[in-house]
């Protein structure tokens, strides 16, 4: 028999699953949830330690550090200064998917809670196929890498709706150019919200904490939905 | 750290994207010749979109080699690549996208809508 059953079914589907009842639970308390996404080394973890340093007494945040191996994201976010800091190892996996996240927060007084970065496997392949439940991606970009990467890797530039270009502060040591990278990341989303940064001399950061600070303003403000 | 880490459970090894899809694959072929009284599965076809995120030559053989000694061994993975495609809001003109450039190719707007190529399903199922 050769006859074709039809199916139609979603792969991923209980990933799927899990991510809208992550969704679910932060959205009914009003919690953003950012799901920072890069290259290894682009600057995710120094920009979260930046964060914390002037967020981390007016913001509640959790924060949620993914890697294949060590805590040392974590720990880096501890001595910042986060209060709720949690590791995931994924010991191989390449991504964090709805069921490691589900089983941090599990873990969570979420009470007084009104921001969950989850600091992602570094990695702009597959981490934007796996929804995590957040209300957005953040993705990173250094002045170290070519400026064709949102060409390169579209999937992920598309599904992200903020990018920060960081390392602004070694511009002129390598052909990157800023003006090339948001042509080419406009032209795959035209809709990013982008920002230039430098973790290590600050510049540019403040525009950052601003649009943070109203994101979870607008978060907050939102009806629920019924 | 004094709290229960969180990680990928001891001997839980993922070394390939694609092979936990394949998984996931699996088990919703399992679920399907339960719900259907099946008899055994032949051949499983799968969508893949061309910006789905998985490669389709990794899916196939991550596909093949997990269900190798176990009841659904033989079953062949047939996977169909979905170009991108996509409709203009500005112009109202279909279009398909070989190059990832989310521009209408007719009219130049970048206010567009992707219909096709973001999916990973399992389309059908050919019974033993």
């Amino acid at each position: 028999m050769t006859e074709k059953i039809k199916v139609e079914k979603k792969v991923l589907t209980k990933n799927d699953r899990l991510a809208a009842a992550i969704r679910d639970r932060l959205g009914k308390r009003r919690i953003l949830a950012l799901n920072l996404v890069s290259s290894p080394g682009s600057g995710k973890t120094s920009l979260l330690e930046k964060t914390l340093g002037k967020m981390g007494s007016k913001l509640n945040m959790v924060l949620i550090a993914g890697d294949v191996q060590t805590e040392n994201d974590a720990a880096r976010l501890e001595k910042a200064g986060g209060k709720i800091v949690r590791p995931i190892i994924t010991g191989g996996a390449c991504h964090l998917d709805a069921n490691m996240v589900t089983r941090v927060l599990e873990q969570l007084d979420l009470g007084e809670t009104e921001l969950v970065f989850i600091e992602n496997v570094g990695n702009l392949v597959c981490p934007s196929g796996y929804d995590l439940g957040e209300d957005m991606k953040v993705v990173l970009i250094s002045t170290t890498e070519g400026d064709d990467k949102p060409l390169k890797y579209p999937a992920m530039f598309r599904r992200s709706s903020v990018m920060i270009i960081n390392k602004i502060d070694l511009l002129g040591y390598s052909n990157f150019d800023v003006d090339r990278v948001k042509e080419n990341a406009r032209k795959i989303n035209p809709d990013l919200e982008i920002f230039e940064t430098s973790c290590r001399t600050g510049d540019g950061l403040d525009e950052w904490y601003a649009w943070l600070t109203g994101a979870v303003r607008r978060k907050r403000e939102k009806t629920p939905a019924v | 750290m004094s709290h229960d880490i969180i990680g990928n459970g001891k001997g839980r090894q993922n070394i390939m994207h694609e092979l936990q899809l394949a998984r996931e694959i699996i088990a919703i072929v399992q679920q399907e010749l339960v719900d259907r009284h099946l008899s055994g599965v032949t051949e499983v076809g799968v969508n893949l979109g061309a910006i789905s995120g998985a490669n389709p030559e990794a899916l196939t053989f991550s596909f093949e080699a997990s269900v190798a000694e176990t009841p659904l061994a033989g079953c062949r993975l047939k996977v169909a690549y979905i170009p991108v495609r996509g409709n203009c809001r500005c112009c109202r003109k279909d279009f398909e996208l070989d190059d990832f450039i989310f521009i209408c190719p007719h009219c130049g707007s970048s206010d567009i809508e992707i219909t096709d190529g973001q999916e990973l399903t399992v389309s059908y199922l050919v019974e033993k």
